[in-house]
C-alpha cells in the first residue's frame, strides 16, 4: 500500500467512527433528552402526558405527606402555580419544605410521578433552573444574581 | 499574623512565577545557559513559597482561627482533626490553593529530577509551567483569597459540609488534582517541543513518566470519588454521569490516549504531531473541568454556591491557554516530521485505533455535558434540558465495546506490519471462554438487557486475551517451564504495567456490567422484626437506636442478613444529623462480597415506629474497585521501569528524523 493510501485508510476509519458516534448521539438525543418545566408551564398546558421531564421549584411549606408508607406526596410550587408530586423511596437528605427541588418523571392522572429526586451537596445552593422558574413567575425575592 | 504571612508568600510566588515565565524562555531563545538555569532555582523557590502559604492556611484550620473568613465558613472547633485538615481543600478558595501547590510540586520535581533533560527544553517547559501558575495565582489573589480576615472574629465556625466529612472524600480532591495538574507537565513539554520544533523518542521518554503519574492519580481519584458516591449518597450507584464527574472523566479518556500515543513516538518515531495535539487537549480538558466545577454554569450535585466573576476569570484563562496553544500548534506542528511508516494492521495501527476511540468517546461525553448549556444559550433561556445517564449509556457503551474487544488483539500485533489472522488464532481460547460465559449468562438471565451478556463476554475476552499475551511473551509451554518462569521474572516492568492495567480494566468491566445490568432494589416500610428477601438474602430489620457522634446525632438501624437460615452479616446503616448545620446525611450499611454487595439504607421513621428502608443487591460491584486498583498498580509498576530513570534520558547525538525548525 502506498503512503497516501494508508493515510486514506486511517481517515476512512476515523470518519466511520465519527459517523457511527454521530448516529448514536442523534438517536440517543431523540430518546433521552429531558426538558425542564416549571409548575406554571404545566398549568398552561404546555406539557404532554407521555413525555418524561424534569420539574423544578420549591417544596411547598406544609405539603409533605408521608402517611402513605414508602410513597411520599408533596407539592412543588414556583409561587404562581403548584403541582402534586408523588415519589416512592427515600428522599435525598437535603429535601426540605421551603427548599428548591428538581424531580424527574412523568404526569400520570394529573399527578407528577417522580422516579428520581435530585440532591445537592450544599444546602445554600439553588439549582439555576429553579431560580429561573421562580423568576419567570415574577415572585423572585432573592439576591440580584 | 500567620494568615497574612500566607497571603504574602502567595504574592511573592506570583512575582517569582512572572520572572520564571520570561527569563528562562529568553535564555533558551538566546542560548544563555545561566538564564535557563534560573528556571530550576525559581521553580524550587515557588514550591517553597506556595508550601508556606498552604501551611499557613492549614495552621489556621488546625488551630481553628475564626478570624479568617474561610475557616469560619468551613470549619468548627468540634470537628475531628482529619476533617479540620481536609477542610483546607474542602472549599473553593482552599482547593485552588491546593491546585497551585500541586503545580509547584510538579515544577519543583522537574527542576530537581530532570537533570538529564536538555537545558533548553527544561527551561522552556518550566517557563510554560510558570505562565500557567501566574494565571492561577492571579485567580486566587483577585477573586478567591483564602486568607481574608473578618472583624470581629466569629465565636465558632459554620462547620464543613457534612457530606465532605468522610475519609474517602478527604483524599479524593488531592488525588484528582494531582491528575489534572499532572497533565500540565505533558502540556508544558508539548509547548516547549513545539517552540523547539523537535519531537523525538527521547522527548517521549521524558513526557511519558509525567503522563503516567498523572494518569495513575486521576484513575485513583476518579475511583475514590465514585466509591465515595457509592457508600455515602445512598443511591446504590457509583456513577451518575453528572457534569462534574464527566469533567474528570474526559481528561482521563484523553490522558489514556496520550499514554498510548507516547509509546508510538518513543518506539517508532511517528504520530508526533498527534501526540502533541493530545497533550494540549488533555490539559485543556483539565482546565475545562476546573471551569465547570468552579463556575457553576451546569446543574450538578457538586455545585457549590458560586460566584459568576470567578467563572468569567477561568473562562478567559481557558480561552488564552487553549487558543494560544492551538495557534502555536497550527503554526509549528506541520514541521514535525515522522520517519516510522506502518501498515494499518500493526501495533501502531491498533494504538491509533485506541486513540481514535478514546477521542471519540471524550467527544461525545463533552457534547452531552455541554449540550444543555448550548440549548439554553440558543433558546435565550426559554428551553432548559438535561442530558442524563440514559443518553451517556446509550452512546458510551457501544463505543467502548469495540475498544475493549480490540484491546485484546492490539498487543499481539507486531510493530510496522501485523498479522491479524495469526493474532486471532492465538486468541482462540479467549474466544471460547467469552462465548461460553456469554451462553451461561444468557441462560441464567434470559429476557433481560443484552448488555449484561455483552459485558460479561467482552470482559472475559479481554481478561483471557491479556493472559494469553503474557504467556506468549514468556513462551509458556513452548520452552521448558523453568525458562518461561525466568522470562516472566525478567520481563520489563513497563510490560507488566500494560498487562496489569489491561487486566484491571477487564475486572472493572465485570463490575460495571454486574451493577449496571443486574442490580436489585427494594423499597418498603418495615417495623422492627420484619424481614424482606432480596436476591435470596433475608434482611431482618432489628430496630433503630439514637446515638451521639463527635459532631452529629445519629439514628443507627440494625439489619441481620441471613441466607437459608445462616446468618451472613449485620448491617448498620445510619441517618445522621450534623448539629451545627442541622444537615442530615445518609450512611449506607454495606457488606462486600466478591459475588456482590449487600447494601441497606434507612430513611424516615413513621409515627407507628416503622421505618422506610431501601435495600439493594449490587452484583460484582467489588470488581469495579479491584479493577481500578489493579489499573493504578499497573501504572505505578510501569512508572518504576528502569528505562525511565537510568541512562535512557540522554538524547541521541544526531537524532534521526528530528529537524530543528530554527
Amino acid at each position: 500500500m502506498k503512503r497516501k493510501h494508508k493515510r486514506l485508510s486511517f481517515v476512512l476509519v476515523a470518519l466511520v467512527l465519527l459517523g457511527g458516534a454521530a448516529a448514536l448521539v442523534l438517536n440517543a438525543f431523540e430518546e433521552n433528552i429531558v426538558f425542564f418545566q416549571s409548575p406554571s408551564d404545566i398549568a398552561s398546558g404546555k406539557v404532554g402526558d407521555d413525555r418524561r421531564f424534569r420539574l423544578g421549584g420549591l417544596v411547598e411549606d406544609g405539603s409533605v405527606d408521608r402517611s402513605g408508607g414508602e410513597t411520599v406526596m408533596f407539592r412543588v410550587t414556583d409561587t404562581a402555580n403548584t403541582v402534586n408530586v408523588s415519589y416512592t423511596g427515600i428522599l435525598p437528605d437535603l429535601f426540605r419544605e421551603g427548599q428548591g427541588v428538581v424531580a424527574e418523571g412523568r404526569i400520570v392522572n394529573g399527578v407528577f410521578v417522580a422516579d428520581e429526586v435530585l440532591a445537592k451537596h450544599d444546602e445554600n445552593y439553588m439549582p439555576p433552573e429553579v431560580a429561573d422558574a421562580i423568576k419567570k413567575s415574577g415572585q423572585w425575592q432573592g439576591s440580584s444574581n | 499574623m500567620i494568615a497574612e504571612l500566607g497571603h504574602f508568600a502567595l504574592i511573592l510566588a506570583l512575582a517569582v512565577a512572572c520572572v520564571q515565565g520570561v527569563i528562562p524562555m529568553l535564555g533558551a531563545q538566546l542560548g544563555r545557559l545561566s538564564w535557563m538555569r534560573f528556571a530550576d532555582q525559581s521553580a524550587i523557590l515557588q514550591f517553597v513559597l506556595v508550601g508556606v502559604s498552604f501551611a499557613c492556611l492549614t495552621h489556621a484550620y488546625v488551630t481553628s482561627d475564626f478570624s479568617v473568613v474561610n475557616v469560619v465558613q468551613n470549619s468548627h472547633s468540634a470537628k475531628p482533626m482529619l476533617y479540620k485538615v481536609s477542610g483546607v481543600w474542602g472549599n473553593h478558595e482552599g482547593s485552588m490553593l491546593l491546585w497551585v501547590l500541586i503545580l509547584a510540586v510538579f515544577g519543583c520535581a522537574v527542576a530537581m529530577f530532570g537533570r538529564y533533560l536538555p537545558p533548553a527544553l527544561k527551561a522552556r517547559a518550566l517557563a510554560i509551567q510558570a505562565l500557567i501558575a501566574v494565571g492561577f495565582y492571579l485567580f486566587i489573589l483577585l477573586t478567591s483569597n483564602p486568607f481574608q480576615r473578618m472583624f470581629p472574629p466569629a465565636a465558632d465556625g459554620q462547620d464543613l459540609n457534612p457530606l465532605l466529612q468522610d475519609p474517602g472524600l478527604a483524599f479524593h480532591p488531592p488525588m484528582l488534582y494531582l491528575g489534572y495538574v499532572g497533565f500540565s507537565m505533558a502540556f508544558s513539554f508539548a509547548i516547549a517541543a513545539l517552540i523547539e520544533g523537535r519531537v523525538d523518542a527521547a522527548w517521549a521518554r521524558w513526557v511519558r513518566p509525567w503522563t503516567l503519574a498523572a494518569w495513575c492519580f486521576l484513575t485513583g481519584g476518579i475511583a475514590l470519588g465514585s466509591w465515595w458516591a457509592y457508600y455515602e449518597l445512598g443511591w446504590g450507584g457509583f456513577w451518575f454521569w453528572d457534569p462534574v464527574e464527566n469533567a474528570s472523566f474526559m481528561p482521563w479518556l484523553i490522558g489514556t490516549a496520550l499514554l498510548h500515543s507516547c509509546v508510538v513516538v518513543e518506539k517508532r518515531d511517528t504520530m508526533k504531531a498527534w501526540t502533541i495535539f493530545l497533550a494540549i487537549v488533555a490539559f485543556s480538558f483539565s482546565l475545562l473541568g476546573t471551569f465547570l466545577v468552579r463556575s457553576g454554569v451546569l446543574t450538578s450535585v457538586h455545585a457549590f454556591a458560586t460566584d459568576p466573576e470567578r467563572g468569567v476569570f477561568i473562562l478567559v484563562l481557558l480561552l488564552i491557554v487553549i487558543g494560544g496553544s492551538f495557534a502555536l500548534y497550527a503554526w509549528r506542528a506541520p514541521q514535525l516530521k515522522s520517519t516510522g511508516l506502518f501498515q494499518p494492521i500493526s501495533r501502531e495501527g491498533a494504538l491509533l485505533l485506541n486513540n481514535l476511540l478514546m477521542g471519540t468517546a471524550a467527544g461525545v461525553v463533552l457534547l452531552g455535558t455541554l449540550y444543555p448549556l448550548f440549548i439554553d444559550a440558543i433558546s435565550d433561556g426559554q428551553d432548559k434540558i438535561s442530558v442524563g445517564a440514559p443518553f451517556f449509556n446509550a452512546v458510551f457503551i457501544p463505543l467502548m465495546t469495540p475498544m475493549v474487544a480490540a484491546m485484546a488483539i492490539g498487543p499481539l500485533l507486531a510493530w510496522k506490519r501485523g498479522d491479524l489472522t495469526r493474532a486471532l488464532k492465538t486468541l482462540w481460547i479467549a474466544f471460547v471462554v467469552a462465548f461460553a460465559l456469554a451462553i451461561a449468562t444468557w441462560s441464567w438471565q434470559s429476557g433481560q438487557s443484552p448488555w449484561g451478556i455483552v459485558g460479561v463476554a467482552i470482559g472475559a475476552w479481554l481478561a483471557t486475551g491479556t493472559l494469553i499475551e503474557l504467556s506468549e511473551r514468556i513462551r509458556l509451554f513452548r520452552i521448558p517451564f523453568s525458562q518461561s518462569l525466568r522470562r516472566l521474572i525478567s520481563l520489563p516492568r513497563a510490560s507488566w504495567g500494560m498487562t496489569l492495567a489491561h487486566f484491571g480494566l477487564a475486572l472493572a468491566v465485570f463490575g460495571v456490567t454486574g451493577a449496571g445490568a443486574w442490580k436489585v432494589e427494594s423499597v418498603q416500610t418495615m417495623r422492627p422484626g420484619e424481614t424482606v428477601t432480596v436476591s435470596g438474602y433475608d434482611f431482618r430489620f432489628d430496630g433503630a437506636q439514637e446515638k451521639q457522634g463527635p459532631n452529629y446525632l445519629t439514628t443507627e438501624a440494625r439489619f441481620t442478613v441471613s441466607r437459608d437460615g445462616d446468618v451472613v452479616t449485620q448491617l448498620f446503616p445510619e441517618k445522621r444529623v450534623y448539629t451545627v448545620r442541622q444537615m442530615p446525611t445518609t450512611e449506607a450499611g454495606i457488606y462486600t462480597m466478591l459475588s456482590g454487595d449487600l447494601y441497606a439504607v434507612v430513611g424516615d421513621s413513621k409515627s407507628d415506629g416503622s421505618y422506610v428502608t431501601r435495600i439493594y443487591f449490587n452484583p460484582l460491584v467489588a470488581w469495579m474497585w479491584i479493577g481500578a486498583l489493579t489499573m493504578v498498580m499497573g501504572g505505578v509498576l510501569s512508572l518504576s521501569d528502569r528505562r525511565f530513570r537510568i541512562g535512557a534520558p540522554r538524547r541521541a547525538a544526531a537524532p534521526a528524523g528530528a529537524q530543528p525548525a530554527e
